[in-house]
């Protein structure tokens, strides 16, 4: 009796430790990238095109790195204000425009629903990679070249097929008797979608946004092809350039630095709302 | 007040309400409308047409009927990226489920701190590909980076190694850069395939005095087939339109080997200008992706079975 439970007891830490173990380590393979940048990106100078070994500063604390990176471009400033200019836009375009589609898709009746809706997912199948030439050339007939705004609306244009699949389903889960006792007292049809539904779709609406904020901030390809002038790029285009590095030689401390400045938005909002991106992304796994 | 106005919900609809009701519904759809068929269907029409010119960047577009199809199955170049590209989606595959795979494995398990192993392994999902791209072309640099100088200190090499100076090398160094970015994706997909499987079947199973691996084979594989072919699809589409990662990270890689199919595309069109031609380009990718959706659908389709 005695043994058996003792053998039981040591398998079930054995167990807990090859768990423990195994996942700790996992997560240190996973996090290492992540603290060797930020920790390498604060060391001064020539120190930062040094192996990072240790990662932390070994010669005091500086900012060097992140001065150099405002030598690029325009100024680390203008493209943050590029990127976020873009990001945010394309959150406010992308959950507006999914809200109103999703309620008209979810409570209304009208010839050609299910064949518009359908065909609004089936641009899910075609890589967006596929149609960049035509976008660029559309893009410059319309004086949209080179502009933020063609850029937020090609984003937008991108999100939609998830965001009003997301918001569709989310006014589908409202009762419909909350909008009958509310038309009953006389509302109008926007007072009732921003007053009464929207409090109540409020988990869809952070869904959409987020990953709007995500994929625009983080989007490369198209932001490479249509912006062509230097003052407008967003931080991935900018970082090409640094990448590619003046005179034959890369600033390893302006890479680090930028790399965190691209991370970090993405890591905050992540870990602030990860409720509503995992529900964003089973809702998209479960269909 | 209410009373009178179900009464008036009872009565027949008129046409006239009705058709104002849909009118309401096309204006609440009308802006996505719009904006996915100026942003994405006309594009895709477009595309089509001009795979079928000569088409400079400036000067007349010329009709050229079909000539850049039949030129794209005589170049070596795109059957090279097409190679290439079929490559890399293979192995990066197998490598993504072979560490997916157990990693959901881990975090489905109920024990303390597993919520925050999943957070960490997912952590690097929501940074983007370029910037995941940009911090591992420094991590891999042989002067300055990470990888090679703490390889030479631990003595598991003699020297430094170059790590993006040849094919392969720099294939699996990439290869371990999307493992880190997309693992943790993956990870998710397939662990809510092992959460919808009944735990009494586990249970009962494991009564029934199945060994761990003869549950894995015939029980939780066979249940979770919908989610492997999510995943798998997922993996295999998005690793077909990989470009970020070559461009930012090798640059095409050595002797131009590491050209991906998309990356073929934006040379053919941006580089070279050959905008015809980068259209007709588009269109087989377009073609290759719609096949993989469509094989999705009919792996995913339900065949009338409970699960």
């Amino acid at each position: 009796m005695k043994t058996a439970r003792a053998r039981f007891e040591r398998r079930r830490l054995g167990g807990a430790f090859a768990f423990h173990g195994s996942a700790s380590v996992l997560s240190l393979l996973f996090l290492t990238p992540f603290i060797v940048a930020f920790l390498g990106s604060f060391r001064r100078g020539q120190e930062a095109s040094s192996p990072p070994i240790p990662p932390w500063p070994t010669n005091g604390f500086s900012l060097d790195a992140y001065r150099t990176l405002d030598t690029f471009g325009s100024g680390i400033l203008q493209h943050t204000l590029n990127s976020l200019i873009v990001s945010l836009a394309t959150v406010v375009l992308t959950v507006l425009v999914s809200l109103l589609a999703g309620y008209g898709f979810s409570r209304y009746r009208f010839p050609l629903k299910n064949v518009l809706f359908i065909l609004l997912m089936a641009t899910l199948m075609i890589p967006f990679q596929s149609i960049l030439t035509p976008l660029f050339i559309m893009l410059a007939r319309m004086g949209l070249n080179n502009s933020l705004v063609g850029l937020i609306l090609v984003y937008v244009t991108l999100q939609l097929p998830f965001s009003v699949f997301m918001m569709r389903n989310a006014f589908d889960a409202v009762p419909k008797e909350i909008e009958d006792a509310a038309r009953v007292d006389g509302i109008g049809d926007i007072r009732l979608l921003t007053r009464v539904l929207l409090p109540l779709v409020m988990p869809g609406v952070a869904t959409v946004a987020i990953f709007a904020f995500l994929n625009a901030w983080n989007e490369f390809l198209a932001a490479l092809i249509l912006l062509s002038s230097n003052d407008k790029y967003t931080l991935p285009v900018l970082m090409t350039a640094v990448r590619v590095g003046r005179l034959g030689s890369i600033n390893w401390g302006a890479v680090q630095a930028g790399v965190v400045v691209m991370i970090i938005p993405c890591l905050i909002v992540f870990l602030l709302l990860q409720r509503y991106y995992m529900r964003g992304l089973t809702a998209g796994a479960v269909k | 007040m209410s009373v009178t106005s179900i009464q008036e919900k009872k009565k027949p609809r008129r046409p006239d309400r009705r058709r104002r009701q849909a009118i309401k519904g096309f204006l609440f759809i009308a802006p996505a409308m719009i904006l996915v068929t100026v942003f994405f269907v006309f594009p895709v029409l477009f595309t089509a047409w001009m795979s079928l010119h000569k088409w400079p960047l400036l000067g007349e577009p010329q009709w050229i009927g079909l000539r850049n199809y039949t030129r794209m199955f005589s170049d070596q170049r795109f059957y090279d990226a097409l190679g290439f590209t079929g490559y890399y989606t293979v192995m990066v595959t197998i490598v993504i489920f072979a560490f997916a795979f157990p990693m959901a494995m881990l975090v489905e398990q109920k024990r303390r701190a597993v919520p925050v192993y999943r957070t960490l392994f997912f952590l690097p999902v929501v940074v983007g590909l370029a910037s995941a791209s940009l911090l591992w072309t420094w991590l891999s640099n042989i002067d300055s980076g990470f990888f090679s100088p703490l390889m030479e200190r631990l003595g598991l090499t003699t020297g430094r190694v170059n790590l993006l100076a040849t094919f392969d090398l720099a294939f699996w160094t990439i290869i371990a850069m999307v493992i880190w970015k997309i693992a943790g994706f993956t990870m998710i997909i397939l662990l809510t395939g092992l959460q919808s499987i009944p735990s009494e079947l586990v249970e009962a199973s494991r009564i029934d005095g199945a060994k761990r691996w003869q549950r894995l084979r015939f029980l939780t594989l066979p249940l979770m087939r919908k989610t492997l072919a999510l995943a798998l699809v997922l993996s295999v589409t998005g690793s077909i339109l990989a470009f970020d990662q070559f461009y930012i990270m090798t640059s095409g890689g050595p002797q131009n080997r590491m050209i991906s199919i998309v990356y073929y595309i934006v040379n053919q069109s941006f580089v070279s200008f050959n905008l015809g031609y980068g259209a007709a380009l588009s269109i087989a990718v377009l073609v290759i992706l719609v096949v993989l959706s469509v094989a999705q659908l009919w792996l995913l389709r339900d065949k009338g079975d409970a699960a």
